[in-house]
């Protein structure tokens, strides 16, 4: 393996290992924009991801003045960056002048930062662009084909990365759901036998009485349950 | 030789599902988990069951009569590894049932015993807090679980929580009576099958437990315990008092026997009960 391959692994073994234990979703993307910047030989990255609003968001960013550009494109709608989430391709430019010409205001405001030259790639999950990694240099020009594939490759981590994310969020409220389904379970069941009980009939005819008092009050069962249970709601339930 | 790196576990897990994956629709997977389990470990038997921490569920899959029949018994006497692991959210491991189970779980280890049960190894599934089964292992034989069998066990439990929760996910819109509001159309759709459907087996003993709650003016959870008690003083099954209540061929007051078995008398031929009712 060459130096560069192996910095590569460690990159993903340690990316993969940050999934696994008390992940957490802005740690994570920063570490993919450190490994970023230093596998190309960058000075500066950021990731951007796409809000609820359709906007983006700034999420990660490798130091302050990398921050202040990317708010800036943000604000100002405008750099590799807004190109690469809108158009869902890799965005570059070849010199200072094509860059000056695509973006006039971004161009000035990252040479005050200190970089002359800016890239940026897209992060996809599935067909829908989700958010873009940006790496700034302070040399000009483009980066090789083979350091485009590279920053692609780390864009393709952070989204694993998120879609991790989303997992987890997703699952605790299906656990969730699922305990309490049990648990309504239960205080239905519990709930015909006391209907049935104090008004003198069986569990059936029980059940449609609660069914019937929450439809016709137009209260959820679960509510209508829980005035059985506590003893508030007693037959007949008008 | 060298521990195994911590990423070890969460691989196996993964080729656990990818193996259930590989196997068949998803309505079969606890089945297939829970046999897997019981080859992967050396074990007698194992249960995949679904538990709320109020100690209530049921099983979703066993390996045989035996593993079911563990689970139904710890329900009936509303004691056992499940119910502590499910509290505890930590496994709960009893290489000798007769040596340790007597003093946490005393009719349990007692019909553990007597029903060839001599190790029980309980793994709580759980996301973040929250509870929502156990996988179950049984041995006929006593002795500890190797630190093979025990990371092997915890992946599998690991598997376990994946299965349910994709279960969970998947089964699509509830449509029964532990979902829909109060506005559901009368006949309404028919049912899919629900995870919670497990419930089912044991809601004679809830509905027993309501009936109680009002004959001895307290809350079901009490009376569950009452029931408890009395089926084990009476050596019966629980689920055979439950019916008898729910059938009103037995009720439950506060004389000395604790039960009645006369004749049962409708409500509205009764003093009607002058009522510690919480209206305020």
């Amino acid at each position: 393996m060459t130096d560069r391959e192996l910095l590569i692994a460690d990159a993903f073994v340690e990316l993969a290992d940050t999934l696994v234990a008390d992940f957490d979703l802005v740690d994570f993307l920063s570490t993919v924009v450190e490994r970023a910047v230093t596998l190309v030989g960058a000075q500066a990255g950021g990731i951007m991801l796409s809000d609820q609003r359709g906007g983006l968001e700034v999420l990660a960013s490798s130091d302050h003045p990398a921050r202040l550009v990317e708010l800036f494109e943000v604000q100002n709608e405008e750099g590799p960056c807004l190109d690469a989430f809108r158009t869902g391709r890799a965005v570059t430019r070849d010199s200072p002048a094509e860059m000056l010409a695509s973006w006039p205001d971004f161009t000035p405001r990252l040479a005050e930062a200190g970089f002359a030259s800016a890239q940026a790639v897209p992060m996809r999950l599935r067909t829908e662009v989700i958010g873009a990694l940006n790496v700034f240099r302070a040399a000009p020009g483009p980066l090789s084909d083979a350091e485009m594939k590279l920053v692609r490759a780390l864009a393709d981590v952070a989204t694993v990365g998120i879609l991790q994310q989303r997992a987890v969020s997703a699952s605790t409220l299906l656990a969730e759901q699922l305990q309490s389904a049990l648990h309504s379970r239960v205080l239905i069941e519990q709930a015909k036998g006391i209907i049935a009980e104090r008004a003198g009939t069986d569990i059936d005819r029980a059940f449609t009485m609660i069914r019937g008092h929450a439809r016709r009050t137009g209260t959820p069962l679960q509510a209508v349950v829980a005035r059985v249970i506590d003893g508030t709601l007693r037959p007949p339930l008008a | 030789m060298s521990p195994p790196p911590p990423s070890t576990g969460r691989l196996r897990t993964a080729r656990i599902l990818a193996g259930l994956a590989a196997g068949g629709p998803a309505g079969g997977w606890p089945r297939a988990l829970v046999e897997s389990c019981r080859d992967s470990t050396s074990v007698s038997g194992v249960a995949l069951a679904l538990m709320g921490r109020d100690g209530v569920g049921g099983t979703v899959a066993a390996t045989d009569g035996g593993s079911h029949r563990m689970e139904d018994l710890q329900f009936a006497l509303g004691e056992g590894p499940c119910r502590e692991a499910t509290w505890t959210g930590a496994p709960v491991l009893v290489p000798d049932v007769r040596e340790t189970g007597p003093h946490r779980w005393p009719a349990f280890a007692a019909a553990a015993v007597d029903g060839g049960v001599h190790a029980v190894f309980t793994f709580p599934l759980q996301v973040g807090t929250t509870a929502i089964g156990v996988l179950d292992l049984y041995r006929g034989s006593r002795g500890a679980l190797t630190d093979e069998q025990l990371l092997c066990a915890g992946s599998y439990a690991d598997a376990a929580t994946a299965v349910l929760l994709h279960l969970q996910d998947s089964d699509g819109p509830r449509t029964s009576a532990g979902w829909d509001g109060g506005s559901g159309e009368d006949a309404g759709p028919p049912r899919r099958p629900d995870l919670a459907d497990v419930v089912d087996r044991r809601a004679v003993v809830l509905q027993a437990a309501g009936m109680v709650s009002v004959q001895l003016d307290t809350t079901p959870d009490v009376a569950l315990v009452r029931l408890r008690a009395h089926a084990f003083t009476v050596a019966r099954p629980v689920v055979g008092v439950a019916a008898d209540v729910v059938a009103r061929r037995l009720r439950f007051d506060d004389s000395d026997a604790g039960t009645s078995t006369a004749p049962w008398t409708p409500p509205g031929d009764r003093e009607p009960p002058e009522d510690s009712s919480p209206h305020d």
